[in-house]
């Protein structure tokens, strides 16, 4: 099946959900289904260095809040609508990961691993210390009650995030089976063998980097709005990045429907358990669930259907 | 602001006495990571288990925190045993994907992370001891001792480290696994079991340096984060493995510290690791003592 052909599927499915969604017209559906498709974003995004290449991004939060942040940076200076901050956003973050893979991606993917967990906490230090977009003491960006074309403003950024996660499916799907996608697999199987066979590795890990760091800003670009207030130490929660690895690892890293998968069943299964058990507990679940694929089912649920 | 002598002076002092702290937090992690090739960025947060450990143990008995500390090391040694077990049978033995072994100790980091703020909440602990709260004066040179006696352990310690890998027999085992794990088996010793006892004894390392971390500063569940940056720095930029390497790369990085808060100002510190991590990679990827 071809690109553009997933993409009209993939589209009919999103007008489809968002039809659904309109027609229940719930606001907490719209929180809810924000989330859960946010993570959607941030796990497929993920999947493209993390599972095509073998490389993992443990700063998932760092590029998710540079997102955020590039939002309220440009919503205070040029007071920007979100549809032009989520591309922004995907910039700023996207370059960002090509400067860190232009550094670390020549050594081990160790190396890569550490210094995007470092990473983190000095993004987040150089954003408690930027008092232009509120410093350690947090942003406030408030929104209308209305969305700027028809409903609620939570059915409006439902509706983006939906559009973003639809634009992610595609281009992981469209990445993973082109050569592009080929050279990535090569790269994680055997990295010295695929550069001997003329395999530009270097560029294609930055590539990948950039991709995926892009989808990550541009996923937490809308959050701003959808939090009303915004500081570093909610935005940089380590637990993004623990929910967003745990994703791929739950359905399967081989594939864009792997982390889908992973994505849909965790996401809703915290905002479901969110209504019942207290955070702590459920960020635990998070993380039990993490160690224990990656223990006992280092394939996913899609290597359960899947042979080989 | 103007940078007088004594202020200079004692940033030099306090960068000397943390970079020490940071060598005993960092020896585990370098150990593991240069010699038995497990990256363990779990490492910090062990030692902050064992800080909290440390303050029960202190304030419920009253029991010195180093001393605390150094009743810890043992279990800790059998905790790291057993964790090496676990690791060894689901990621190394598989022996495909380092990367999943990385995934696991990031989720073992963050469940710790998780339960401890259960147990414990978010809010700030201390440890009592007659060391924590007194300074010694020099004119207008000041020596705190809740730095200096973690100090003085942090030396103490990587020096019985440093005699036993240079000196008994597991020593020189554990030195030769991270070289050639064959050889091993031909003089009939277990590389695996070597590594678990290596792994074991990178983990009660950080017992006692979670007892240093409580007297130096208040503990905080999360605290473990702010020192992953520092350890792997640390560890990249003494050449894996090294222990003299680690001891100089960490009294380095606390003294750049240091001087960056009086000349740039304290909230960019966390970002001194990083950069010193970064130029690591860039220019001496092998570290100040690696074996290239």
């Amino acid at each position: 099946m071809s690109t553009w052909r997933f993409l009209a599927i993939a589209v009919g499915v999103a007008v489809a959900a968002f039809a659904v969604s309109a027609w229940l017209d719930l606001d907490y559906f719209f929180f809810a289904g924000y989330v859960i498709l946010q993570y959607v974003v941030l796990a497929i995004a993920w999947n493209i260095l993390g599972g095509y290449v073998g490389y993992m991004n443990l700063g998932v939060s760092a590029f998710f809040a540079l997102g955020a942040y590039t939002t309220v940076a440009l919503e205070t200076a040029l007071k920007l609508p979100l549809p032009a901050t989520i591309p922004a956003a995907g910039v700023v973050a996207g370059v960002v990961g090509l400067g860190m893979g232009y550094l670390t991606l020549r050594f081990k993917g160790i190396f890569f691993a550490i210094a995007t967990l470092a990473f983190a906490i000095v993004a987040e230090t150089f954003i408690t210390n930027w008092d232009y977009v509120g410093g350690s003491a947090g942003a406030f960006l408030l929104h209308s009650q209305r969305g700027p074309w028809f409903g609620s403003y939570i059915e409006y950024l439902f509706l983006l995030m939906l559009v973003l996660a639809t634009l992610a499916v595609t281009v992981a799907r469209g990445v993973e089976r082109s050569w592009l996608g080929y050279g990535l697999t090569a790269i994680r199987d055997d990295e010295e063998a695929a550069e001997a066979s003329g395999v530009p590795t270097l560029r294609l890990k930055l590539f990948a980097t950039g991709l995926s760091g892009a989808l990550m800003g541009m996923a937490g670009a809308p959050l701003p709005y959808y939090v009303s207030f915004l500081e570093p130490a909610s935005a940089f929660n380590l637990s993004y990045a623990v929910t967003t690895i745990a994703m791929p690892m739950i359905g399967g890293t081989k594939t864009w429907l792997g982390p889908l998968i992973g994505a849909l069943l965790l996401a809703t299964v915290q905002q479901v358990a969110a209504v019942t058990m207290s955070s702590e507990i459920n960020l635990l679940v998070v993380g039990v669930l993490l160690v224990g694929f990656v223990m006992f089912a280092p394939n996913g649920v899609v290597g359960w259907f899947r042979r080989g | 602001m103007t940078i007088t002598y004594p202020v200079l002076v004692n940033a030099v002092i306090t960068g000397l006495l943390m970079g020490g702290f940071y060598a005993a937090l960092s020896v585990g992690a370098t150990v593991a990571f240069g010699l038995l090739d497990i990256v363990n960025i779990a490492h910090p947060t062990f030692a902050v288990i064992g800080a909290y450990t440390v303050l029960v143990l202190n304030r419920s008995f009253g029991i010195d925190p180093i001393l605390a500390g150094l009743l810890l090391t043992p279990v800790f040694y059998g905790a790291g045993t057993t964790l090496f077990r676990v690791y060894y049978h689901f990621f190394e033995r598989r022996g495909d994907e380092p990367m999943r072994g990385l995934a696991f100790f990031f989720g073992l980091m963050f469940i710790a992370e998780v339960v401890l703020i259960m147990l414990f909440g978010v809010d700030f602990r201390y440890v009592r001891a007659p060391y924590v709260t007194t300074t010694l004066n020099f004119g207008s040179i000041a020596l705190p001792l809740r730095l200096a006696v973690p100090f003085a352990g942090s030396l103490v310690m990587l020096a019985a480290l440093e005699l036993f890998l240079k000196k008994s027999f597991v020593g020189h085992a554990i030195v030769a696994v991270a070289q050639d794990p064959f050889a091993l088996k031909l003089v009939a010793v277990s590389p695996v079991r070597i590594k678990r006892i290596a792994f074991g004894i990178a983990c009660a390392s950080a017992a006692l340096a979670g007892a240093f971390v409580i007297v130096i500063e208040p503990l905080q569940p999360a605290i473990g984060r702010d020192f992953i940056g520092r350890v792997f720095a640390i560890c990249v930029f003494g050449g894996l493995g090294s222990l003299p390497g680690t001891l100089i790369a960490a009294i380095s990085l606390g003294l750049i510290e240091n001087l960056a808060t009086i000349f740039i100002g304290a909230s960019w510190s966390p970002a001194v690791a990083f950069g010193v991590l970064l130029a690591t990679l860039a220019w001496r990827p092998s570290g100040l003592f690696g074996r290239g």
